[in-house]
């Protein structure tokens, strides 16, 4: 069998490439549709401002960090450092709260669970448009107007439905039979779930924690609304660039890619495993 | 080491009842299976035992101290699962010394426990290994080391085998029952395999709808069964049962059945008299009956049974008949040497000291 030769047809082999080169330039169409902008937004952010407005010039050859530095000194520090502390509180809160929610549905059978799911889902549907303003003058009654605790919270509202579906899609994923297990062998529920289904749904628990930084890093609307001196980046670089110069607003969202870019290359193989791979 | 006495579980969820009233004592030392087709409750029952499940109503007494409503840590219990749940970001080493190191034993004798109980298993040789590196048969060993090495007072197995395949299966049955008989735990063991059941257990509790049949050793339920269920339910191929008539004939108390009767001897007419008249089904199992002229000489008394045959399986060791009796068949366990054709006709003969009488309406056993 081995030594016999399988012959291929001229079409077969032409199908063949043509699928092949198909293929090919469709990924290439992905890439640069991904890719491009931020490479340009990352060009133009640090090129010299008289390259910038030569006609002549595509692709700057001369390079400055003057505007990222202007930005930085501007107020995109600490705003920067707001976003942070405002995600933290975040994933704090939403995963304070949305834990124990997602392991109740996982684990326990109860009477409305499935509506109650269901309301939870349709919290995401709810615009955030229409409590904006009712939620401020809230929070200046609280006292939380212009705080980063009050955007945080207000993010937690946002965050907190998806934190509670995919914990409790990433527990389920967890086999009782681990947890039961260690309850047998010697602990309580609670010890149960901390040294045994946690260390296993780390990965999945991590991954829903970045995605709800990235959901908080990415919200403005809300944070513009919440904060005046206080803001967080989004918000910060959103009132500052609206009559800036184009390159301080390529600066800007330069400032707003790069940590998030470096977050998910860190995170990207969490992300793969959150969304398609099964826990085992 | 401990008793375990069951005192009227009852169980539901929801809307239905799993578990209707059971009662069961496990002596100190002694192994006990349930077994029962799927959802008879039998691994409810063991939940139960383990505290993983509350009982709706009943108590579960561990020698002389009620332990109900104590959480499973509180029992002095350990578990073999059904999928192992042998922890997979643990090495097997972790794995087996968990349950110690809860327990908060000295580190010393953490390390000898685990030795003795790997070498115990022969998986001495894996314990820096993570579970996902072991094949399903060596998961099972871990399990079964995590285990006994807390040396629990009561040790309860949730079909541990039935993920294994069968040489493997009957290779860990008889290894788990010498290792039971070696470090003497009391242990409950669930199963729906009639053939481990009666290999392993000391005594059997048969299960049906959340209800034990009855309890008793292998050979007390294979020779005795209380009733049709489990009459059934053991051995392999079924029994036959054949419904049958009570009536008095001119030489004596006689079954009538559609297809043929059965004159009974004195001492099982006297038993079966006050049924006269009446609807009995008798039971007889394809073991006790033999074609014409194969009867053991150790059989004193049989019943003859004309047929033809209709259907032959040959298995090698055995040759299973069955038998058209005119309405219905009979089928019949023969000797692997045995040969016969289907069509032919055949004469098979029953063997009187063997046959089961059950009243039809309560299905329990009067003979």
């Amino acid at each position: 069998m081995s030594n016999e030769k399988i012959l291929l047809s001229r079409g077969d082999i032409i199908r063949y490439y043509t699928y092949r080169i198909i293929l090919a330039g469709l990924v290439i169409i992905a890439v640069v549709w991904v890719a491009l902008p931020f490479i340009m937004t990352i060009l133009y952010a640090l090129a010299d401002p008289a390259q910038y407005y030569d006609p002549r010039v595509i692709i700057p050859t001369s390079y400055t960090l003057k505007h990222v530095n202007q930005l930085l000194i501007l107020g995109a520090y600490q705003a920067t450092i707001n976003s942070v502390i405002v995600a933290l509180i975040t994933i704090g809160f939403s995963f304070l709260i949305g834990l124990p929610a997602g392991y109740a549905f996982a684990r326990y059978r109860f009477r409305g669970k499935d509506s109650l799911k269901l309301f939870i889902v349709a919290l995401r549907m709810f615009p955030m448009m229409v409590i904006a303003v009712p939620l401020l003058v809230l929070y200046f009654k609280l006292g939380l107007a212009d705080t980063l605790i009050g955007i945080g919270l207000a993010h937690t509202s946002m965050a907190l439905p998806f934190v509670i579906l995919i914990t409790s899609s990433i527990i389920a994923g967890v086999r009782v039979d681990y947890e039961e297990a260690a309850m047998v062998f010697g602990l309580s529920r609670i010890g149960a779930f901390f040294r045994v289904t946690l260390p296993l749904a780390l990965p999945g628990l991590t991954a829903a924690a970045i995605f709800t930084f990235i959901m908080s890093w990415n919200e403005v609307f809300i944070a513009a609304v919440l904060s005046f001196q206080n803001r967080t980046l989004p918000a910060f670089i959103l009132n500052l660039i609206a009559g800036s110069t184009d390159f301080i607003k390529f600066a800007g969202a330069f400032i707003m890619v790069i940590p998030a870019l470096i977050f998910v290359f860190i995170a990207g193989k969490y992300l793969v495993r959150m969304w398609g791979i099964t826990l085992k | 080491m401990v008793d375990v006495h069951l005192r009227g579980i009852v169980k539901r969820f929801g809307r239905t009842i799993a578990l209707r009233g059971i009662d069961l004592d496990v002596e100190d030392g002694e192994f006990v299976v349930l077994l029962g087709p799927s959802g008879c409750g039998k691994t409810t029952t063991l939940r139960i035992i383990a505290g993983l499940e509350k009982p709706t109503k009943g108590k579960v007494i561990f020698g002389n101290r009620d332990v109900t409503y104590l959480p499973p840590r509180e029992r002095n219990i350990s578990m073999v699962f059904q999928s192992y749940a042998v922890w997979p970001h643990m090495k097997v080493y972790d794995n087996i010394a968990f349950p110690l190191k809860i327990k908060k034993v000295p580190k010393e004798e953490i390390d000898r426990k685990v030795k003795w109980a790997a070498e115990l298993l022969q998986i001495s040789d894996l314990l820096d290994r993570y579970p996902h590196q072991l094949s399903g048969g060596q998961r099972q060993r871990v399990a079964v080391a995590r285990a006994i090495v807390v040396e629990p007072q009561v040790l309860l197995m949730d079909e541990p085998l039935s993920n294994l395949d069968a040489l493997l299966r009957v290779k860990m049955r008889s290894e788990l029952k010498k290792l039971q008989r070696r470090i003497k735990v009391t242990t409950i063991y669930v199963t729906h395999d009639q053939v481990e059941a009666m290999t392993m257990g000391d005594r059997i509790a048969v299960m049906r709808n959340g209800k034990i049949m009855q309890i008793g050793t292998p050979t007390e339920i294979y020779h005795k069964p209380a009733n049709i269920f489990v009459a059934g339910f053991i051995g392999s191929p079924q029994m036959n049962f054949i419904d049958v008539t009570v009536s008095e004939e001119a030489d004596g108390l006689t079954l009538v059945s559609e297809d043929f009767k059965i004159k009974l001897p004195p001492d099982i007419a006297e038993i079966v008299k006050q049924y006269m008249g009446k609807t009995l089904v008798m039971g007889i199992r394809p073991e006790h009956i033999y074609p014409e002229g194969f009867v053991p000489s150790n059989v004193k008394r049989t019943a003859r049974i004309n047929g033809v045959v209709d259907f032959v399986e040959a298995l090698g060791s055995d040759t299973i008949i069955h038998l058209n009796t005119g309405s219905r068949i009979i089928v019949v366990k023969a000797s692997g040497t045995y040969n016969t054709n289907i069509g032919e006709e055949l004469t098979i003969e029953l063997d009187l000291d063997k046959i089961h009488i059950f009243r039809k309406d309560t299905e329990e056993a009067i003979l």
